[in-house]
């Protein structure tokens, strides 16, 4: 196996609080030695960073590679490029594929396909319901042993109350984690924009805060009465994050993670009726966005996601509350986020934790640091390179982003999985 | 201002009527009197213009509707161009075909100007966004968004009768949350300088934040017509009437129907609009629908005339 010496990098590690000028020593798949070269290492190739950064590849919390089911949107192989070419090495993906991911056999088929295409990890979300269709309970225990690494509705509704109640409780047996979306579906019922004066104006059905509330309120109830684990998937308000906060302050074992869009936009860039801005949830008030960028900053929010979804074109351009929701990402996480860092006045190893240790916590899975003796799960990038995004130049098959034509900050230049380059830009 | 950029264009002229929202005022008040100019010809033993002759105009109504499809047929007609209605919900989309499909296919047989209506909020935008420079689009409803040329047949009717905007107060009764009219009306008479603009309603039927559009929440009916020099009331429709919005239509007349009775707290010039089709015991007693203040009929008749203003503004670029 190779040898690789990275050298004069800026090297920043989160899970260190690193951030020096440095060199990486990796060998077969493995850092062995930081800015030291150990007795006798001879590398095989040396990758001169100078005046770039190296930290550790992203952890990115949700990622559709669209597998089984609507390869026509993107198959595995383009989507795990685009990651790769977003700099992110670690992904979970949620259960909401055709069929569902609620059967051993499907997952085994996800991680199969993905290590034999070895462009990034991948960590399947398991359907916490068959079908997620709310009602039966998904075979968790052999699901997890397929390399499940929690349970989630994905984008399908909550099971109602009596269900979830079972769900986490047999989950809890396990250890499990429950993912799940705090939205209630009742309230937010048709809806397709944040209840407020763009959703007035333009009359769209209105999604309330409140649906977000009201299903956390009862989640936090229900982990009350079983002790189960949960992570909450794209918090979306600002009332979302204080019920959130206040049950963090009380112990309760519950992380949870936002869209990355989420810190970036908010209903007003709807606009006449702009299709790329139909996100789920809702993109809410610019009050809501600011306190999720704090919150995110604080820690209440563990972690940043792209939320990537692939979405063809023909589900876009129809009338807005026909679009289907979601927006291309992973290769606009990086860009986003250090754009996030920037304007919160954060360090860079601060604003890199939010795509690093701490999603790789929430999961439970060993990466997220540049330590000696961790895969050598690499991304460097350069922070100060401008480019602007075209659709047509992604990676990914999904063109579709309310980003289109801006210009971002901070663009990848290599992408290293267990040693291996996975993507050169 | 974005949000008029797709119906006006960069030399400020209007290239498609989408919304009344973005209108400038007089933007507004030259549609109206370019209406005003029209009204003669439907009075004429030959009610016809040669504006619009050679013209094709295509009525694309995804939703039904009579009473507008016709309205805009006539001032179609009036204009001397051909007009072609079709009634898309009962065919193509039926048949798996987009909206904008069946858009580009209609713009193949050569249309001038299309007068779309739709379920969904936003349906008319889009279809402005995809079709070929020169081809206009009129948004004849769209969901919950807007209505604009009833918004502006109703500014040509209280012009008529008030003459002056600036010192009125106006009151929208019923409906909001499901209104594309209110809408309408609300970023007009706003433009249009009213000063004082009133909507009325149980909390059920008022949308998130409302009052950001520059109106007063009234939930009291008395309190808010009182002093009114107009009051418009909303349809209620029949699946609105009994569910977890109201509790009967009976009792939404009780409450915010109107009557002689609350009609008196108004001015005793106050005039009395309905966008039609009327709910009769319902939004609106019969002898106020009939009664001497009313000026929906008339209503009616300014709707072509003012159609037909858009129309040939539209049509004549």
């Amino acid at each position: 196996m190779t040898r690789l010496e990275i050298k004069g990098a800026r090297v920043v590690d989160p899970a260190t609080r690193r951030d020096a000028k440095g060199s990486i020593y990796v060998a077969d798949g493995v850092i062995v030695a930081l800015d030291k070269a150990p007795d006798g290492f001879r590398p095989d190739e040396t990758i001169d960073a100078q005046g770039l950064v190296a930290c550790p590849g992203l952890v990115d919390l949700s990622a559709r590679l669209r597998e089984p089911g609507f390869e026509y949107r993107a198959t595995l192989e383009s989507e795990l490029r685009a990651a790769a070419a977003g700099g992110v090495t670690t992904l979970a993906c949620p259960p909401d594929t055709d069929p569902p991911l609620d059967e051993p056999g499907l997952v085994e088929m996800l991680t199969r396909r993905a290590a034999s295409l070895d462009l990034a990890r991948v960590h399947p979300l398991g359907a916490l319901t068959v079908g997620l269709k709310g009602e039966r309970l998904a075979e968790m225990a052999e699901l997890a042993e397929a390399g499940c690494v929690g349970f989630f509705q994905g984008s399908a509704a909550l099971p109602d109350p009596a269900t979830l109640l079972q769900a986490m409780r047999y989950a809890s047996t396990f250890g499990f984690t429950v993912w799940l979306r705090a939205q209630d579906a009742h309230l937010a019922n048709g809806g397709v924009a944040h209840d407020g004066e763009v959703a007035t104006r333009l009359g769209l059905h209105a999604i309330p805060v409140m649906a977000e509330t009201v299903a956390l309120r009862t989640i936090i109830e229900l982990m009350a009465a079983t002790g189960a684990r949960v992570h909450i998937a794209r918090l979306s308000s600002a009332a979302g994050v204080a019920v959130v906060a206040q049950a963090k302050a009380q112990g309760a074992p519950l992380s949870c993670d936002v869209g990355v869009h989420h810190l970036h936009l908010c209903d007003r860039d709807i606009g006449d009726f702009d299709a790329q801005c139909n996100l789920s949830p809702p993109l809410r008030d610019p009050a809501d966005r600011d306190r999720l960028r704090k919150a995110l900053a604080e820690g209440v929010i563990d972690a940043a996601c792209s939320d990537h979804t692939p979405v063809d074109d023909d589900a876009k351009q129809v009338p807005f509350a026909e679009a289907e929701p979601g927006a291309t990402g992973l290769e606009l996480l990086l860009p986003l986020t250090l754009q996030w860092g920037k304007e919160t006045g954060l360090k860079l190893a601060e604003t890199l934790a939010a795509v690093t240790i701490r999603p790789a916590k929430v999961l439970g899975v060993p990466v997220g640091s540049l330590q000696a003796g961790a895969a050598a799960d690499i991304c460097i990038f350069d922070p100060s390179r401008a480019w602007v995004v075209q659709p047509s130049a992604l990676a990914s098959q999904g063109k579709n982003t309310p980003f289109q034509g801006l210009e971002l900050t901070g663009r990848v230049v290599r992408t290293i999985l267990g040693g291996r380059t996975v993507h050169t830009g | 201002m974005s949000r008029s950029s797709v119906q006006i264009g960069a030399d400020g002229r209007l290239k498609h009527l989408l919304t009344t929202e973005g209108l400038p005022a007089e933007m507004i008040r030259h549609i109206l009197d370019t209406a005003d100019q029209f009204v003669s010809v439907g009075e004429r033993e030959v009610k016809k213009v040669p504006l619009l002759r050679g013209k094709t105009i295509f009525n694309v109504f995804f939703e039904g509707s009579t009473r507008t499809r016709t309205t805009f047929e006539i001032a179609a007609k009036r204009l001397s161009a051909d007009v072609i209605n079709l009634n898309v919900g009962a065919s193509s989309t039926s048949k798996g075909e987009t909206l904008l499909d069946t858009v580009y296919n209609l713009q193949a047989m050569d249309a001038d100007m299309f007068i779309v209506r739709h379920s969904q909020s936003g349906a008319a935008h889009l279809i402005a966004r995809h079709v070929k420079p020169g081809v206009a689009v009129i948004n004849a409803g769209d969901g919950r968004h807007a209505h604009p040329t009833q918004g502006l047949l109703d500014m040509y009717t209280i012009r008529h009768y008030k003459k002056d905007f600036s010192a009125l107060t106006v009151a929208i009764v019923g409906d909001v949350l499901h209104s594309r009219v209110a809408r309408s009306q609300i970023h007009a008479l706003k433009t249009l300088g009213v000063p004082e603009l009133r909507v009325i309603g149980p909390k059920t039927l008022m949308p998130a934040a409302v009052e950001r559009l520059g109106v007063r929440v009234f939930h009291d009916m008395t309190e808010g017509i009182r002093g009114c020099d107009v009051v418009i009331m909303l349809r209620l429709q029949n699946e609105r009437m009994n569910g977890a919005l109201l509790p009967s239509a009976g009792e939404f007349f009780k409450c915010y129907g109107l009557t002689a009775e609350k009609l008196v707290h108004a001015k005793a010039d106050a005039i009395v609009m309905h966008p039609g089709p009327m709910n009769r015991g319902v939004e609106i007693d019969s002898p106020v629908a009939d009664g001497r203040q009313s000026v929906i009929l008339p209503q009616v008749t300014f709707g072509i005339a003012v159609r037909m203003a858009v129309m040939s503004m539209l049509g004549s670029q």
